[in-house]
């Protein structure tokens, strides 16, 4: 799909680890934009290459992973193959990170104003004291009551949630244009989850900051996204707009996900929609990747493997929406919601 | 704080009390003292005599109750073997070794710390490779091979150091300090070698490992994706979570530093305490030996003390939570 002035661009990106026993494509030829601004929430059961997309968009693969082919561009500007100390002015600065676990996000050892300020030292010209400053007002803004006497806390002071806020103030504190969250919320108290997702949601929006939101909440995603990234086995099932795809998901894959969207809180992992499980890097199905999980699967799906494909407002990977089979979109969708083998046998004679 | 101190206080007065016990009693069954001091040709009287002044015909508890108040006073008694109160001697050889220890303690961190940083950060690296494995012959020679080997390549060889004892020494006081002489340098450099390579070695590898753990964490992780740099994170944030352990090891080896510095002495004729040391077990000279083991311990005790609040200065978690468990919103 193409966007008029993407902030982000991935453009094929395709993450290896080179093992012992050969090597693993753990995201496999993946292309997406997320505009200024934007949410982009992506979903998909673990293993499925949400992690390793949102690490080399940053740079931070640890090796032996790394970015085999494919392009990484912020603003139109290269970065996937950019010099190390180059890429380190960019993270935290254009590019924030949030990661899983606040409970080890922070140095113990250190106060969290400490931590603050050095990384504001680090990409602003700010004096010490204006750093402080700073910090104080980072805290207070994303909610920590008594700022100017917490500043001076170390990290094992503040509970769970307190710590996440701590870790969104400092992924936020130089305003970059871009936050990668990375399930920011799983390791928390389901009390505290949709707290912290206000949160975040509402200063992304105050500054104008784009984020994509890695999660198992289909809650979450329904709440917070603009648009949604579905993944399957190192790759995009579909993507497009989140109301289109959960409301009207085109791709087999997404449509047993979003059976029934849950509160948030509940995880699209454990909902057992759809039979059998993803399989494993090491042995990937030839054709679709979901092809043994699929009610709709055919004999094509077992033999090529489907790119994406605009449909609507969005992208589809799955052979189904294959124009050149004669089939008309509509048809295709009615045979996913009609969620049977059958109905599939049909289309495909 | 307070009170944890004055326990850790406590607890070491109990450790130095066993220690100079231990010490006390094993000597005083390690052989007769008399029969080193008087020649061959002393009478039973003479022997007798002799006994008495030493107070060795006392009950073994008031002996023990004797040297234990002598020794809270710094005092170690007579020498059997040079007539002279011990502490003096031990005094007098203190400077030489305590010099030779610090300087091979300095050694071994400067260099230690800094290789096994290194190390850790470039694990695959040849440098660091070609290092590990230099060090396990670090950590296996001992000591006096070590010792050896280098006398033989710059003294006996290259003739350009000096193989045994201090060089020219400054009277500052009682002190005697090699330090501010060019000889008293020259001197030193071998034996701090020798002494300091087992602790470098091993501080470089306890580094290392400490690194490799604190480099996988996601603190470290989070800190390269606020862009903090290099220097920052391996400084800053790795190496210090690395210090506690880091501190512990270094801590007790000042310890053995001094214990160790026996066999170095020993080596090189340095004219240090474990050199007076070695001297009074070949004469039995129970006063030096059960003197140079209470002060060893003392040593050992002090540091181990200073060890533990060194982890307080350093880690705000031992802080114990007074403010904190008010403070602790959710
Ligand atoms: N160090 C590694 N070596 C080999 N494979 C890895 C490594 N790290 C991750 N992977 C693989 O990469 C795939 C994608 O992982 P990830 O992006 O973390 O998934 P998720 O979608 O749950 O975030 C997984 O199948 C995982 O097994
Ligand atoms: S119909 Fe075929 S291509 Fe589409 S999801 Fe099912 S297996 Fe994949
Ligand atoms: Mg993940």
């Amino acid at each position: 799909m193409a966007m008029a002035n993407p902030l982000l661009q991935v453009r094929n990106l395709v993450v290896e680890f080179p093992t012992r026993r050969g090597t693993l494509t753990a995201v496999d030829d993946i292309s997406f934009d997320i505009a200024e601004g934007e949410v982009l929430g992506v979903v998909g059961e673990s293993g499925a290459g949400k992690s390793m997309t949102g690490a080399a968009v940053i740079g931070l693969l640890e090796p032996p992973g790394r970015i085999a082919s494919g392009e990484v561009l912020l603003e139109g500007r290269r970065i996937d193959n950019l010099p190390y100390e180059k890429m380190r002015r960019i993270r935290g600065k254009e590019i924030g990170a949030i990661f899983q676990d606040p409970l080890t996000s922070l140095n113990p050892l250190y106060s969290i104003g400490r931590q603050l300020t050095e990384t504001i030292m680090t990409h602003t010209d700010m004096t010490p004291t204006q750093a402080r400053a700073r910090a104080v007002e980072l805290l207070a803004e994303v909610g920590i009551p008594a700022p100017e006497r917490r500043v001076d806390q170390y990290p094992h002071q503040f509970s769970g949630g307190m710590r996440q806020r701590v870790v969104i103030a400092l992924a936020l504190c130089v305003n970059p244009r871009l936050i990668i969250a990375d399930e920011p919320t799983t390791a928390l108290d389901v009390s505290i989850q949709a707290q912290i997702i206000a949160l975040l949601k509402r200063l992304c929006r105050e500054h104008g900051t784009a984020v994509m939101l890695v999660t198992h909440d289909m809650g979450v995603i329904a709440e917070t996204a603009d648009r949604v990234a579905v993944m399957y086995a190192g790759r995009i099932a579909e993507i497009g707009p989140v109301r289109e795809v959960i409301k009207n998901a085109k791709h087999p894959y997404t449509h047993g996900l979003m059976g029934s969207i849950p509160a948030i809180g509940h995880d699209a992992d454990r909902l057992e929609q759809i039979p059998g499980s993803m399989p494993r890097l090491t042995d990937i199905p030839p054709g679709c990747a979901f092809n043994p999980r699929c009610l709709h699967a055919f004999d094509r799906c077992r033999r090529d493997r489907p790119e994406l494909i605009a449909v609507d407002d969005g992208q589809v990977s799955c052979w189904l929406y294959d124009t050149a089979a004669g089939r008309t979109t509509a048809e295709a969708k009615a045979i996913v919601a009609s969620r049977s083998g059958t109905a599939m046998e049909r289309a495909d004679g | 704080m307070v009170s944890y101190v004055i326990r850790r206080l406590l607890q070491a007065a109990l450790v130095m009390l066993v220690v100079a016990f231990v010490s006390f009693s094993l000597f005083r069954f390690a052989g007769d003292p008399v029969n080193n001091m008087v020649g061959q040709e002393a009478t039973q009287e003479d022997r007798r005599e002799l006994r008495e002044r030493l107070g060795l015909n006392d009950p073994f508890p008031v002996q023990f109750g004797r040297f234990v108040v002598d020794a809270l006073q710094g005092e170690f008694g007579i020498s059997y073997r040079l007539q002279r109160p011990v502490e003096d001697l031990i005094a007098e050889r203190m400077p030489a070794t305590l010099e030779l220890v610090l300087v091979s303690a300095v050694l071994a961190l400067i260099t230690g710390i800094p290789l096994g940083v290194y190390c850790g950060i470039h694990r695959d690296s040849w440098v660091s490779r070609a290092l590990l494995t230099v060090s396990l012959i670090g950590v296996s020679l001992p000591t006096f091979v070590i010792g050896i080997l280098l006398i033989y390549l710059f003294s006996v060889q290259m003739l350009v150091l000096p193989s045994f004892g201090r060089g020219e020494v400054v009277q500052i006081g009682w002190w005697s300090t090699g330090f501010l002489t060019f000889s008293g340098w020259q001197a030193l450099i071998l034996p701090s070698i020798t002494l300091s390579l087992f602790q470098l070695t091993l501080i470089m590898r306890l580094v290392r490992s400490e690194m490799l753990e604190v480099m996988r964490t996601d603190y470290i992780k989070f800190a390269r994706a606020r862009g903090l740099s290099n220097r920052a994170i391996n400084f800053g944030h790795a190496l210090k979570n690395t210090l506690v352990p880091v501190i512990t090891i270094v801590g007790l080896n000042i310890g053995s530093l001094i214990a160790f510095s026996i066999i170095t002495e020993t080596v090189f004729n340095w004219p240090g305490m474990g050199l007076l040391f070695i001297k009074a077990v070949q004469f039995a000279d129970v006063p030096i030996m059960a003197a140079y083991l209470t002060m060893v311990a003392f040593v050992f005790v002090s540091i181990n003390l200073l060890v533990d609040l060194l982890y307080y200065a350093i880690d705000p978690r031992l802080k114990v939570d007074r403010g904190t468990a008010a403070g602790r919103l959710s």
